[in-house]
């Protein structure tokens, strides 16, 4: 149950989603202004999307963008998930501490640390193994697995300790193999936060700049890093147009994705009280 | 090898099944290893050992050569290794002001900006816990959905507003407030209002699900007993929630110590954030050894908090 809110903090509530929103509200209106200087209003135009659609530059960084997350998003669904279940499921193991310190360590350690022991990684290992020879498309998506996975095995180990274990233990019980188990209840279960984990690996990799800059070769920009090298001399029209299409079309999947795992919560809820009210 | 066998003891399958392959029971028995492996493997390549590296770079001498620093270890003719380490950059590192300034400057920013970030995020996350049913999951979309946009965007869009030609003067001066524009942008009154702006999500997340976890009845027995709001607020709601404000503050203040990206595009040249230092010294300069130098000092200054924050992160998993 709740109580009411008091004056004080719906105005900070009201406050805090204007000070989220209007930047955003604003960037999205500029980016139908005729004029090139971005904050002389110029009047109503879709010059600056027109221009957008035409520069080769953006569609191949947005294309090399789209690889890299989506590969991004497979590699460290599955390498995060494995790792939630040894540290959710096995109880303790050697080792165990050392595992858990570096799932979680890439949620806040600072991307120019990461971003440079990576590069010098990767150019020890060329010296090494001669592999990679260049940097770019295998380097950027290594990295971004890296710390894409500490993500998805956050989200992942949530959900295995929210649903328990008593459906698993109730097939070993019933002589279903570990695998079986695996494969026929835990990993049905886990399929929102599979989900969940996929679609947040894939917007950390789009989202990502200082990583990715740093692991980089010459010719290989992904968007943020085409981005910010127009946006670091000042205001552009063109980035104000992208930045639209951006937010809608990441807005439109949280939106559908939410309204998804907002059903499934309540047919898990509803499948609940039928349950309990046969037992009763 | 490493013996990863759980304390749960194991289900008696095994024995109902005896007509199982040899190959099926090995799978059987050592999957639990092979799910483990797979992820430790991947971690300790891509995220332990690249930190040895720096270290390593750190205590090496700057030398033109690709890549640019001296080898640790030299065989000389007659076979006999040494190994030179090399604490110059360290100690350039202390001597020089501007990294010592530098390291202080980034610290005065990140602290300064995750207690903004816990005052203005505390009693947002609080309306959002005290809002109804309806409310609630859309506020916290509201809440969650800068999130998932563009950390760069979001950046970029307060530039638009901070400019000398920006939307807030242009708005200030129509009004009739000013007559010449206040600069905002490319100072560290900028660079504040765009840590907190990206990194307020990262703040009331955490404290939003420390206080969805709070008992009313604690605050409605207060109340009964003659406490006043005031001090039912210090004594109860703000001791119980402070797991939620570690957490938060440190999900802040660790990234938001070494960030690169808001003094470049807001702080211009003109605020001195240590990751800016480390990045330009690293690709402008190129001098990798002051670069490892730099990084593995901000690691060390960070080590703390960063383990404060697993050891609440794992507390918090082992509680769900």
């Amino acid at each position: 149950m709740y109580s009411k809110r008091s004056r004080f903090l719906t105005i900070m509530l009201t406050l805090g989603l204007a000070f989220f929103y209007i930047p955003m509200i604003l960037l999205i209106i500029y980016s139908f202004n005729y004029s090139k200087l971005v904050p002389v209003w110029g009047g109503w135009s879709l010059r600056w999307y027109k221009e957008l659609f035409q520069s080769a530059e953006v569609w191949s960084a947005v294309s090399l963008s789209l690889q890299i997350a989506v590969v991004n998003a497979t590699f460290a669904t599955a390498l995060g998930t494995l790792a939630g279940l040894a540290m959710v499921r096995f109880g303790r193991f050697k080792g165990r501490t050392l595992f858990g310190g570096m799932l979680v360590a890439p949620l806040v350690m600072p991307e120019v640390i990461t971003g440079l022991s990576l590069l010098v990684f990767f150019i020890s290992l060329n010296q090494l193994i001669g592999w990679p020879a260049e940097r770019g498309f295998a380097t950027i998506t290594i990295a971004h697995i890296t710390f894409s996975m500490a993500y998805v095995a956050v989200t992942i180990q949530a959900r295995l300790t929210g649903v328990g274990q008593t459906l698993e233990e109730a097939a070993a019980d019933l002589g279903a193999k570990p695998f079986k188990v695996l494969t026929a209840i835990t990993i049905p279960q886990l399929t929102p936060a599979l989900i969940s984990g996929w679609l947040l690996a894939f917007t950390l990799s789009l989202d990502d700049l200082v990583i990715a800059s740093f692991v980089t070769g010459p010719g290989a920009n992904t968007l943020p890093i085409l981005i910010f090298s127009r946006i670091r001399l000042g205001l552009r029209p063109d980035i104000n147009a992208l930045a639209t299409i951006m937010i809608l079309v990441i807005a439109i999947c949280v939106a559908i994705a939410a309204i998804v795992m907002f059903r499934q919560q309540r047919a898990d809820l509803l499948d609940r009280q039928m349950a309990e009210r046969e037992e009763g | 090898m490493t013996d990863f066998t759980g304390d749960r003891p194991e289900p008696l399958q095994v024995e109902r099944q005896p007509m199982l392959g040899l190959f099926m029971r090995r799978l059987q028995s050592k999957w639990r290893q092979i799910v483990t492996v797979i992820p430790f493997f991947w971690l300790l390549v891509f995220f332990l050992a690249p930190f040895f590296i720096v270290a390593k770079i750190s205590l090496a001498e700057l030398a033109i050569a690709s890549p640019p620093f001296t080898s640790l270890i030299e065989w000389s003719d007659s076979g006999i290794m040494t190994i030179r380490l090399v604490f110059d950059n360290f100690i350039y590192i202390w001597e020089d002001s501007l990294y010592f300034d530098t390291y202080v400057n980034s610290l005065k920013i990140s602290v300064t900006s995750t207690f903004l970030c816990l005052l203005f995020g505390y009693p947002i996350a609080y309306a959002i816990v005290r809002s109804g049913p309806v409310a609630k999951p859309l506020l916290l979309f509201a809440i969650i959905l800068p999130f998932w946009t563009s950390f760069l965007l979001r950046v970029y869009a307060w530039m638009g507003l901070l400019a000398d030609q920006g939307t807030i003067n242009n708005l200030l001066i129509a009004i009739g407030i000013i007559d010449e524009p206040i600069r905002m942008l490319y100072t560290e009154f900028a660079v504040y209002i765009g840590i907190v702006y990206t990194y307020m999500p990262f703040m009331i997340l955490p404290l939003y699900a420390n206080m969805e976890k709070l008992d009313d009845s604690l605050n409605e027995a207060a109340a009964d007993l003659g406490s006043r709001p005031t001090n039912t607020f210090f004594k109860i709601t703000l001791p119980l929630t402070m797991p939620g404000i570690i957490a938060g503050s440190l999900l802040v203040f660790i990234p938001a110590t070494g960030e690169y990206v808001i003094p470049d595009l807001l702080g211009g040249g003109n605020v001195q954030m240590i990751g800016r230092v480390l990045y330009n010294e690293f690709s402008r300069n190129s001098d990798w050894p002051v670069a490892a130098a730099v990084a593995i000092v901000l690691l060390v200054i960070l080590v703390l908090p960063i383990m404060v924050f697993q050891h609440y992160q794992g507390k918090a998993s082992e509680e769900q």
